[in-house]
């Protein structure tokens, strides 16, 4: 189909839940009540590293107006060890966690306790008459310091080494003997939260036949099973049900509330609620791992990549969580978009009594491209390049095969995004004022869409029609914000030929909805959009046939289109006609397809060589920034984001996804920062936790490209992720261009310019 | 806790409830008289999100006792308009995909409503500082800038 034939695809419609966000009329997980509630509170940790001696609440129990004080003893499976991937058991990927803290505490805020009571305040109150005999031990917060053999263990292991990979390409010694010029780092950046502004939410309840239901903010109801697991009972006995979630990230994919609820809705039977506070959620719950990167690349003095060197390593904090498959995507990425004849990557993720890191938009990717991305510059200033030619010299095109062996078949436009952001950018502002100088920069990235192919990644749509022409989609998708639904209504009401308005969506149901996965990975667009399209595709056959009976003409000639089926004589039939003559027939209304994500072997951990991704999005973000050189103050003065989206679903949406991940980026760049000091956080609220707001960003030009070469549903590439990944690196880069000077540490903070200017 | 009986008027309704002294106007709109358009997401004042007018002015609910509220108007966004009778400002959060997850969104156009009847012809910089107390972290702010512009009075002429 090419794309002047499209109807509805590649049009920007305001998404069709967009109405009821604005007028307050969406119930959020918060926003669901149910009679007679209990009100939860967790206890938490007030040390990182301790030895649990004793609990005791009998005191909290005796509190009027409680109902129930849980602890690790009361859990049914308080350990588990989470498996990844849907069908497919990955051997050396698991997670070890526990529900409720029991030996040894790993983290701060590490949950010990819960309270039910019949309100919040209450519960409240019960926390403090929890008695915690705690011994703190010294624990371990630098993870470089976490690797040494005689360091403290956080956990029951004899190591903190979680898991390493390794990249081999080529011969690294050899590759720098042809060096003619060499950079070597190190760059640090910091840990740093998703910072939703919905908090970890949900309600959950016994509800008819013993089915333990949960409605909360996740961005994967497929939890059901693991929350099963640990309470005990049959996976057909939890169901999880997303309502639109305010905004996930990464955050809403390991559990957060939903096995507290679950536990006091077992233990009590009676319906039972719990939000996250702000302090709660910036303490308690997953961050984007903190990395130390060490790289050291080379170049001949035409500017063509010859060797890199890189080290990075992951602090996982307290526990594992999906700290393996991070750092699996940092490994891969880790060389960027780049040839490179020579390489050497390897990668750690360690444990440390910091709080724990997880999925964080980009899911591995924003780190090394920081890193190297800083690189490129600094030998493009050794070999006086400008930093755009030498990643000329050095971009991968569609044809070649990253350091890992993988050839990347699909678009790769890298240079045409850089191309164009950096005529978008124009020339240089000028000063007026010889204190503020201004700088400009960019970054280019790589990052996937999809999850990893060895995990045999699937998906599932339901598509049918009504009896009136109308059109239903069921397919378990969470939507966290970026369209998920209304992508999915879309692609049907052009597959079927209806407005967007005929089609409702319902979505995020584990026992109503076919399953789709989780919304992690920039997956739903390219997996449930492909299985929506698939089912769509089977009610439009089945129609067609009916309909080319009745209009003499073979189904394939026909054009679903303004709700009417019509022949290339000009004759038409009403959707709803031939949909009342299949029924009439007995023929299948609906279709439930599944989508696969090509399945392959798992990489040779060893050297890296294999496929690891079904494909990759690539983008360029430049900056302009001003910085007044007394203050170490940033003016963000310009920002573009191009990128090759393959072919825009909904340009409204792609473009809010461009914007958004933009800032999202621009703040790891320049604000954001979970401060830890011995593992206790610093930054406990959105007035220390800095976050870029309105005032300190300009309007956000996106320029896409639609090369009509990724594998989701039209040519379509994801593009929530990948829009954040290089906005750091950009925003870094531009700063070294304004000061002449580089700083080698995320947040590039106005402290650490004037550090660096004033040498103190 | 000692309850002091306060009459507020909600979205022009008139609603008499008890309150004790330290309840916050956020927590009495949501748990006693489920107006659930107001938001919960930070209750210190930092992300905007319980934003309501009172009498007109902008607040953070979250910030604000009840009893404050006794005897006032406060407005939330259903307030502000509805599916009937949007308001311009509504109208133009959908055209331009202002509205992302759409947890900041109700908090955010009632900041711009505050700001636009203060100032019917704001420039982008006083857009940016009308709606400097209200996070959003999905649009990156640029479709919630293009909104607001957009239905200023100069832009509507």
């Amino acid at each position: 189909m090419s794309k002047k034939n499209f109807n509805i695809i590649g049009n920007p419609f305001p998404r069709h839940d967009a109405w009821d966000k604005i007028l307050g009329e969406t119930l959020y997980a918060e926003d669901f009540t149910l009679s007679n509630m209990l009100h939860l509170k967790i206890l938490r940790s007030a040390h990182p590293a301790a030895k649990l001696l004793s609990i005791d609440t009998s005191h909290a129990e005796q509190l009027p107006g409680v109902e129930v004080v849980l602890t690790a003893k009361d859990v049914p499976n308080n350990e588990t060890v989470t498996k990844f991937g849907q069908t497919h058991d990955v051997g050396g990927f698991a997670g070890f966690s526990r529900a409720l803290a029991d030996k040894k505490i790993r983290f701060i805020g590490e949950a010990v306790a819960i309270v039910a009571a019949i309100d919040v305040k209450t519960a409240t109150k019960a926390l403090k008459l929890i008695k915690v005999e705690y011994e703190p031990l010294e624990g371990v917060f630098d993870p470089e310091e976490a690797l040494k053999d005689d360091a403290y263990k956080v956990g029951e292991e004899d190591t903190n080494l979680i898991c390493n990979y390794k990249v081999r390409k080529g011969d690294i010694e050899k590759g720098f003997k042809q060096a003619d010029v060499i950079v070597e780092n190190t760059y640090r950046v910091p840990m740093v939260d998703h910072a939703y502004i919905e908090p970890e939410s949900g309600v959950a309840w016994m509800a008819e036949d013993k089915v333990i239901t949960i409605r909360s903010a996740t961005q994967v109801i497929e939890h059901f099973r693991g929350i099963a697991e640990i309470l005990g009972v049959p996976h057909n006995r939890v169901r999880v049900i997303a309502p639109m979630v305010g905004g996930g990230f990464g955050g809403k994919e390991d559990i957060t509330v939903e096995t507290f609820l679950a536990l006091v809705v077992l233990k009590t039977g009676k319906p039972a609620t719990l939000t996250y506070t702000r302090e709660e959620s910036l303490i308690a719950h997953s961050k984007r791992h903190a990395y130390v990167m060490k790289y050291k690349t080379g170049a001949t003095k035409d500017g063509k990549l010859v060797a890199m060197e890189a080290e990075l390593i992951q602090d996982a904090g307290g526990y594992i969580y999906l700290s393996p498959w991070v750092l699996l995507y940092s490994t891969v990425k880790a060389t960027g978009p780049y040839d490179i004849t020579h390489v050497k990557v390897d990668t750690c993720s360690v444990l440390t009594n910091n709080t724990f890191g997880s999925a964080n938009r980009g899911f591995g990717g924003p780190q090394p491209c920081f890193a190297y991305e800083s690189q490129l510059n600094e030998l493009a200033k050794l070999l006086n390049m400008t930093p755009l030619d030498i990643r000329k010299k050095n971009f991968l095109h569609s044809g070649d095969a990253l350091a890992t062996g993988r050839v990347l078949e699909h678009a790769v436009e890298t240079e045409a995004t850089a191309e164009k952001a950096l005529v978008a950018l124009g020339k240089p502002t000028k000063s007026k004022e010889s204190h503020i100088k201004i700088g400009q920069g960019f970054a280019a990235s790589m990052m996937s869409y999809g999850r990893n192919n060895f995990i045999h990644d699937t998906s599932r749509s339901y598509v049918g029609v009504e009896l009136d022409g109308t059109v239903v989609v069921r397919c378990g998708v969470q939507d966290i914000g970026c369209g998920q639904c209304s992508s999915l209504a879309q692609i049907a009401a052009e597959v079927l030929g209806v407005a967007l308005s005929d089609v409702s969506v319902y979505y995020g149901d584990s026992a109503l909805t076919p399953l789709a996965g989780t919304t992690t990975a920039t997956r739903q667009l390219y997996m449930s959009g492909n299985a929506t399209w698939k089912a769509a595709k089977v009610v439009r056959n089945n129609l067609a046939r009916i309909a080319g009976e009745q209009l003499k003409t073979k189904p394939t000639n026909l054009v679903f289109k303004g709700n009417k089926i019509t022949a290339p004589d000009g004759n038409s039939l009403s959707l709803d006609t031939v949909i009342k003559s299949c029924a009439g027939q007995g023929i299948e209304l609906y279709a439930i397809e599944q989508f696969n994500a090509p399945a392959k072997d798992l990489i040779n951990f060893k050297t890296g060589q294999g496929q690891v991704f079904s494909d990759f999005t690539f983008g360029t973000i430049a900056m302009e920034v001003a910085v007044d050189t007394e203050t170490g103050k940033v003016d963000v003065l310009k920002i573009i984001s191009c990128f090759d989206v393959g072919q825009c679903v909904n340009p409204l949406s792609v473009e809010g996804q461009m914007e958004g991940g933009a800032i999202y980026g621009l703040g790891y760049g320049m604000c954001e920062d979970v401060i830890l000091n011995k593992g206790i956080t610093m930054t406990p609220s959105l007035g220390e936790y800095i976050l870029p707001s309105s005032m300190d960003v300009p309007k956000v030009q996106t320029i896409t490209i639609e090369s009509g070469g990724g594998v989701g549903p039209f040519g379509a590439k994801g593009i929530g992720e990948p829009s954040c990944v290089p906005a750091a690196a950009a925003f870094s880069n531009a700063v070294a261009d304004a000061i002449g000077q580089r700083i080698f540490d995320l947040p590039v903070t106005p402290e650490r310019i004037v550090r660096a200017l004033h040498k103190i | 806790m000692k309850q002091y009986p306060i009459k507020i008027i909600v979205n022009g309704k008139s609603r008499e409830i008890s309150v004790t002294a330290d309840e916050t106007l956020l927590d009495t709109l949501r748990s006693k008289l489920d107006v659930f358009e107001v938001k919960n997401g930070c209750e210190q004042g930092d992300c905007g999100a319980c934003t309501v007018l009172i009498e007109g002015i902008a607040v953070n609910s979250c910030l604000t006792l009840a009893i404050q509220a006794d005897g006032k108007e406060v407005t939330t966004v259903k307030g502000i308009g509805t599916d009937e009778n949007p308001h311009p400002l509504q109208e133009s959060f959908h055209k331009y995909g202002a509205s992302q997850c759409g947890f900041c969104t109700p908090g955010m156009i009632t900041s711009a409503k505050a700001l636009l009847d203060e100032n019917p012809n704001p420039s982008l910089n006083e857009i940016k500082n009308g709606i400097s107390g209200n996070f959003c972290r999905c649009t990156g702010y640029t479709k919630i800038f293009d909104a607001i512009e957009s239905v200023t009075n100069e832009n509507q002429s």
